[in-house]
């Protein structure tokens, strides 16, 4: 169980969250949607510990605060959006560095497991920055992994926190890494991640977190939650929803402000 | 998808930089017994082993060369080689910048500026303080200086336990402008006896070395190259930036910290003993990263041993290149240095991350 009490995170004078409340639950894929600037990338680094907030995170019931740095990496692994490398490391030594140790045969055999998960094994070798803006966002993904290869570790789940994992890529590889996320979370572990597809959410997601203007506005199962009125509030446009009855899954279709009248008043 | 058995699995990096300590190692060995063989003098250590295998005690030419000139020079050679290569690894790690250096954040000027402070002001100091400090004097003002540079630049640089790379390369530019324009006042109004001793100092040398000197710098150095070495993991973290580092377990703040320490304790007692020594820190790295890859766990240990050895290698050349006179070592340095920094730059001008 992940909880954030009363989060309130101010950089400057400007106040980025205030007072959110937040939980995700192990065994569950939690993704946080919103608007550009509401916050939802802030959250994420208040919940990882690498901003200054008010209020307090639990994870697996620990204060993080009071856990030191190693004690937290043991327990929740972090994607950030953007990623740099310094020095000419090749792709199975970027995924080697997060591990504790990286030269018993044991953590080698993870380091490769977590390259095949995401389709890379024979980039290995390769010079990390010599790949493509979206093979580094997937052996970053590896990296991620490899840290916490086992969703539960003597019975405590383990926490993948993503910062929107699918941003650079293609349709295909979405939904590669969204399935790796799925998984992972259906295994016992818990995964909480930053989402700018809404379409993709509905597809994945457990439960859904709706940030706006630094605040919750809504936080349920993504059928509560995807909703016309909830949605088009939360991005302030019209945004219409629709779930066809055979295969109940939600998908969006962007409208310009023209067709969505037209559409609503037909209704 | 590839299957497994198509990857094209080149030598492990690992595995050659492990092999490289045993090579490194062999070298270090091999240039030290030419340091304590080689010399103005003529004096041959072949000739003192026989003598002493066969019982003969040697002569009293024979033990001060040896004892008292070659051995200390070759301890101090082996010090402050690997104090420079091993600083420069660590203060690269940290900046995340291979062309960091202590020389670039003003702990190398600093330490200068103490040194040159003792050689100009050290008479007009109280009788009592020189007497006390006597042969140390330069090398403690050294230290002072360096420490002191890298405890106001970590203080303007440092802001909520944090501390930011820019600010403190920005910081350190100014440091080391301040430190060069104060060392320039310190040369004005130097007198010629005085000029003589900065200029021999300000180019390098080892030429200086006694035990005492060795005393003082040695264990500094061997405490914080031992202090680096533990710095591996860590700065292989800082590698993915500051805030992933912290993801994946890594003390940041405390490894920062403790890589300050370090560095400004190796640079300190390295400039202290044998002045401006350039490049080694540059170079060292760099040639090690080309051959066995930038992983710092085994980067440090090899840094240490190759700088060592580069650095005695560069006396060797300039104790016989004008024999029975000696060049300064910073020359030969520079020399050897600064084309293999060039040519790095030309390589790395495509490269994004330069």
């Amino acid at each position: 169980m992940l909880i954030a009490n009363d989060i309130t995170v101010q950089l400057g004078h400007r106040t980025i969250l205030s007072n959110v409340n937040f939980n995700a639950q192990p065994g569950t894929v939690t993704a946080i949607v919103g608007p550009n600037g509401s916050g939802k990338t802030t959250l994420l680094r208040a919940l990882s510990g690498d901003v200054d907030y008010s209020g307090q995170v639990l994870l697996n019931g620990c204060d993080t605060r009071q856990l030191k740095s190693w004690e937290l990496a043991a327990e929740r692994a972090v994607l950030p959006q953007a990623s740099t490398l310094a020095f000419p490391f090749t792709v199975i030594e970027v995924v080697r560095i997060g591990l504790q140790s990286g030269t018993s045969g044991e953590t080698d055999s993870v380091a490769m497991q977590a390259l095949n998960l995401v389709g890379l094994p024979h980039y290995a070798n390769r010079f990390f920055q010599e790949l493509s803006g979206g093979e580094q966002q997937r052996v970053q993904l590896a990296r991620v992994l490899a840290q916490v290869w086992d969703p539960v570790l003597d019975g405590t789940p383990r926490w993948l926190l993503l910062d929107e994992p699918v941003a650079s890529l293609d349709i295909g590889h979405q939904l590669q890494i969204m399935d790796i996320a799925r998984n992972f979370a259906h295994a016992g572990g818990g995964v909480i991640t930053v989402m700018h597809d809404l379409n993709l959410t509905a597809l994945y997601a457990d439960s859904v977190a709706v940030l706006a203007h630094g605040s919750v506005l809504a936080h349920d199962s993504p059928m509560q939650v995807m909703t016309d009125a909830i949605l088009s509030k939360a991005y302030e446009c019209s945004v219409k929803v629709n779930t066809p009855p055979p295969s109940g899954f939600t998908y969006l279709l962007p409208h310009s402000a023209g067709l969505a009248t037209v559409s609503q008043d037909s209704l | 998808m590839v299957s497994l058995s198509d990857v094209p699995l080149t030598k492990d990096r690992f595995q050659t930089a492990r092999a490289a300590h045993l090579w490194l190692v062999l070298l270090l060995v091999s240039v030290s017994v030419t340091s304590l063989a080689v010399g103005a003098s003529g004096t041959s250590l072949w000739g003192a082993f026989a003598k002493i295998l066969s019982g003969q005690s040697l002569s009293q030419m024979e033990k001060v060369v040896l004892w008292d000139i070659r051995a200390p020079r070759l301890l101090l050679g082996i010090s402050v080689g690997a104090a420079l290569a091993v600083a420069g690894a660590v203060m690269q790690g940290l900046f995340r910048n291979p062309l960091a250096d202590p020389g670039l954040v003003g702990v190398s000027a600093g330490a200068g500026l103490g040194a040159i402070s003792a050689i100009v002001l050290g008479s007009t100091l109280p009788i009592g303080i020189v007497a006390l400090a006597g042969n140390a004097l330069i090398p403690v003002a050294a230290f002072f200086g360096g420490w002191l540079s890298t405890i106001v630049l970590y203080r303007v640089a440092t802001r909520g336990g944090r501390t930011s790379v820019a600010t403190m390369l920005l910081a350190g530019i100014a440091l080391g402008a301040l430190a060069g324009a104060l060392s320039g006042i310190l040369v004005y109004i130097a007198d010629d006896r005085q000029l003589r001793d900065l200029t021999f100092w300000g180019l390098g040398s080892l030429a200086g070395a006694t035990w005492g000197k060795v005393a003082v710098a040695a264990p500094i150095i061997l405490l914080s190259i031992l202090g680096a070495f533990t710095l591996g993991r860590g700065l292989n973290g800082l590698a993915l930036g500051e805030v992933t580092a912290h993801h994946i377990g890594i003390p940041v703040q405390r490894m920062k910290n403790l890589s300050i320490l370090v560095v400004a304790a190796a640079t300190g007692a390295a400039v202290a003993v044998s002045g401006g020594i350039g490049f080694i820190g540059i170079v060292v790295p760099h040639l090690l990263r080309l051959w066995t890859g930038p992983d710092h766990r085994t980067l440090l240990i090899n840094a240490a041993l190759l700088g060592a050895s580069l650095l005695l290698l560069a006396d060797v050349i300039s104790r016989v290149i004008i024999a029975p006179a000696e060049l300064p070592i910073g020359i030969v340095t520079a020399v050897l240095g600064a084309p293999v920094f060039l040519w790095i730059l030309l390589r790395r001008r495509g490269m994004v991350d330069l």
